[in-house]
């Protein structure tokens, strides 16, 4: 019996990459997440919706403790990954990024090299090893489809490069720390339609090896790339289902009004 | 239509009383050059430069005062540097928004005001007498390093915001360390405008004279210093020193001097220009 109990829980584990439990945010007094269980399954994308100030981006922040240097910031709850509470005393923050990749809404490239960008996260942690590193920046480059583009210029800024680019570079200097779970924060919401194809592309092969969360606006691009979408609405989760079902058939009323674009 | 006739005419006389207030100052700034470099010019030479004081005005130079701004200059930003840089990373980056921290926020902005003589009584004070420096280089240099360490702090601070909350989030996103942010990504981004702020607060103080002058730095010093515990005098004394000599040599030759001064705090400022506008171009 204990051992089916234990085979169960470790598909369980498998399959729930990241867990919320009854979590809680506050801005000092200003409760910003109310009360949220979620599962997040493991190489799936689950895209995040709703309208702009529900929550949607803080907690998505929750999964790598970016919230953490917030002025004010409070949590209550658990946020689970692979089945270990991130939030524990002795967790390293540090390691744990390592772990949990994010690209951010605006591409954020260093003022630096591309060759810089890509091996910082590696290079912080200590590997010098200049071979290594050139392997790992070519191939993480390759993985987003932009080493034919920039391999002659590996060398000079990566500010000179496009927007759509950058944020693919963004990307790269992700994957190079080898995480298994990336956050993206409205990735393509300042891009131009034939860049955020590309991104949208390239989400969906990292995949196979990623699991994916995306907080998305465009209600379009969560029901193009992603398994899974929650809706948010005012610190709470409101419905959160397969992709095709939430877009077609959603249960609750104030999802369809959203997705029909009655309100938000 | 009366009223926009007005309006025009104010707008007009405004952009001329702005035209006049501009030219006024350097206007003034040219004249003063101007006679300076006619009374001095034809005394500068190398060996106005390399020569020692002399009670003779036409054998006196500017060699122990100009070694001696180069030596308060070198240990003044050494001293002020380090101390000035950490300071403000650790109010932009580290602490968290306290009253502490406000408090200590409104204080180094006083102490931006204080006026200089205030910082030479302190560094008699401190420096000369209770730490038992006395007239050196060192007591001097400290003192200065005081004086000019809000200005250096406020300018760090100042750069360290400019860089983009955006590259904190990415180096914070990588797994990188409050540290590693900070020395790899902050100060190498704002390197530029902290340099600015830097150059400009020593051409500040190699101007400086009265703290010095408190502290008893000397009016004749035989030699230039060869070890920070040496005494020693800067150019702004020597100019003062000769100035307040009744025979006309020595005014030539504080002239002289005044140029010698002038264009070391130009070249300063021109640096200081040059790594601002490259720091800025390196931004965008």
């Amino acid at each position: 019996m204990k051992e089916n109990k234990d085979i169960l829980d470790k598909t369980l584990k498998r399959k729930h990459k990241l867990q919320a439990k009854d979590v809680k945010v506050f801005y000092d007094d200003f409760m910003a997440i109310k009360g949220i269980d979620m599962n997040i399954r493991a190489n799936k994308i689950t895209a995040f919706i709703g309208p702009s100030g529900c929550g949607k981006s803080t907690f998505l922040r929750l999964f790598n403790r970016m919230n953490d240097y917030v002025d004010g910031f409070r949590m209550e709850g658990e946020i689970l990954i692979d089945g270990e509470n991130i939030y524990k005393k002795k967790v390293n923050v540090e390691q744990l990024r390592k772990q949990v990749g994010m690209v951010f809404q605006k591409p954020n490239p260093f003022p630096k090299s591309i060759y810089e960008n890509v091996a910082y996260g590696l290079k912080i942690q200590g590997i010098k090893d200049k071979a290594f590193l050139k392997d790992k920046v070519e191939e993480s480059l390759k993985q987003v489809g932009l080493w034919n583009e920039v391999k002659e210029d590996i060398n000079k800024s990566a500010l000179a490069l496009s927007g759509g680019q950058q944020q693919r570079l963004c990307i790269a200097r992700t994957l190079a720390v080898e995480p298994s779970i990336i956050l993206m924060d409205e990735p393509t919401s300042a891009l131009d339609p034939i860049s955020t194809a590309k991104i949208e592309e390239l989400i969906y092969q990292l995949k196979e090896k990623y699991t994916i969360v995306i907080v998305t606006h465009n209600m379009q691009q969560a029901g193009r790339i992603s398994d899974y979408t929650a809706f948010f609405y005012m610190g709470e989760l409101i419905e959160y289902d397969k992709s095709k079902k939430l877009f077609t058939n959603p249960e609750k009323q104030q999802t369809e009004n959203y997705i029909t674009g009655r309100f938000g | 239509m009366n009223n926009i006739r007005t309006n025009r005419l104010k707008d007009q006389a405004f952009k001329f009383w702005g035209i006049a207030c501009t030219f006024l100052g350097l206007i003034l700034l040219t004249i003063f050059i101007g006679s300076i470099l006619i009374d001095g010019l034809q005394r500068i030479d190398w060996d106005f430069i390399t020569s020692l004081p002399s009670r003779k005005a036409e054998r006196a130079g500017i060699y122990t005062a100009l070694m001696g701004s180069v030596w308060i200059l070198v240990f003044t930003t050494i001293i002020a540097l380090p101390l000035g840089i950490a300071a403000a990373i650790y109010l932009e980056e580290y602490a968290k928004e306290s009253r502490l921290s406000s408090l200590l926020e409104i204080n180094i902005s006083n102490l931006a005001g204080v006026p200089s003589i205030i910082y030479g009584l302190l560094g008699l004070e401190v420096f000369v007498r209770i730490m038992e420096m006395g007239a050196s280089v060192l007591a001097g240099s400290f003192t200065l390093a005081l004086l000019i360490l809000p200005i250096v702090i406020v300018a760090t601070r100042e750069s360290l915001k400019a860089v983009p909350k955006s590259i904190r989030d990415a180096s914070f996103a990588l797994g990188a360390s409050k540290w590693q942010t900070v020395s790899q990504q902050l100060l190498p981004a704002s390197f530029g405008g902290i340099l600015t702020g830097v150059i400009l607060a020593l051409s500040r103080a190699v101007g400086e004279t009265a703290p010095l002058i408190v502290i008893g730095a000397l009016a004749y010093v035989p030699f230039a210093p060869e070890s920070p515990m040496d005494e020693f005098s800067v150019l702004p004394i020597q100019i003062f020193n000769w100035i307040s000599r009744p025979k006309h040599g020595f005014e030539v030759n504080a002239a002289a001097a005044i140029i010698v001064l002038l264009l070391i705090t130009f070249i300063l400022n021109g640096i200081a220009v040059y790594f601002r506008n490259r720091w800025q171009s390196k931004l965008k």
